[in-house]
């Protein structure tokens, strides 16, 4: 119901948003895991930042798990904490 | 007994078989406080994302630990001594994975994310800033 409100408001948008969804929820949604680089690679910028959520679309309580995650990567010298 | 996921960097310039001989003192360690190790990974010499003690590249190993605390703890006091291991860490976890981590499996999924959407920076739409409505408009 509120996504269809959502489409109604911005009618006026010459191409319509797809909803997205949270990549770690629903069936076979990848586990959220510090040691896989290939994962977490996805959800930082060029530059090493942790993406914003509004942008991945990962839920709130997925992006806070997926920060840790990211966290210790960088800790443990698997992922850059700034790519200059 | 509380289980850990534990990884420690050993110093590049350190044999891989003397890592496995730093990895069974440290499992050593642990079964004489009690505790036991359940996998034991190694992930061999890797590249560093950035420089720790001046070392650009380390060894690593994972593992597996159910052990109580003040086993752990003493194992973390010997490494912190230990001047081969470059760094370590300890994380407690509700259950330990079994088979393989994502590190040793990376290979073969390599290519099976090819179609998948956003993630790339750049390459996805940003969508509308959510700070952006209540904005008052801009003046000059």
């Amino acid at each position: 119901m509120a996504i269809r409100d959502l489409t109604t408001s911005q009618a006026r948008r010459p191409f319509q948003r797809r909803r997205k969804t949270c990549p770690f929820s629903g069936p076979n949604a990848p586990k959220i895991d510090y040691k896989d680089v290939r994962l977490l690679q996805r959800y930082v910028s060029e530059r090493g930042k942790i993406v914003p959520s509004r942008i991945t679309a990962v839920s709130a309580l997925k992006q806070r798990e997926l920060a840790r995650a990211i966290k210790r990567a960088r800790f443990i010298g698997i992922m850059p904490y700034a790519v200059s | 007994m509380a289980l850990y996921e534990h990884i420690y960097l050993a110093r590049q310039d350190v044999s891989a078989q003397q890592v496995e001989e730093l990895t069974n003192a440290l499992t050593e360690v642990l079964s004489q406080g009690g505790g036991k190790v359940t996998k034991n990974e190694y992930w061999g010499l890797k590249s560093l994302s950035y420089r720790i003690k001046k070392n650009r590249k380390a060894h690593y190993s994972l593992l597996n630990i159910d052990a109580p605390a003040a086993a752990v703890a003493e194992m973390e006091r010997q490494m912190r001594i230990n001047e081969d291991i470059l760094r370590f860490m300890t994380v407690r976890v509700d259950e330990l994975e079994e088979g393989p981590s994502a590190m040793m499996q990376k290979r073969d999924r390599d290519d099976d994310r090819g179609d998948r959407p956003g993630g790339r920076p750049g390459g996805f739409d940003r969508g509308p800033r959510r700070d952006g409505g209540d904005r008052p408009p801009r003046r000059f």
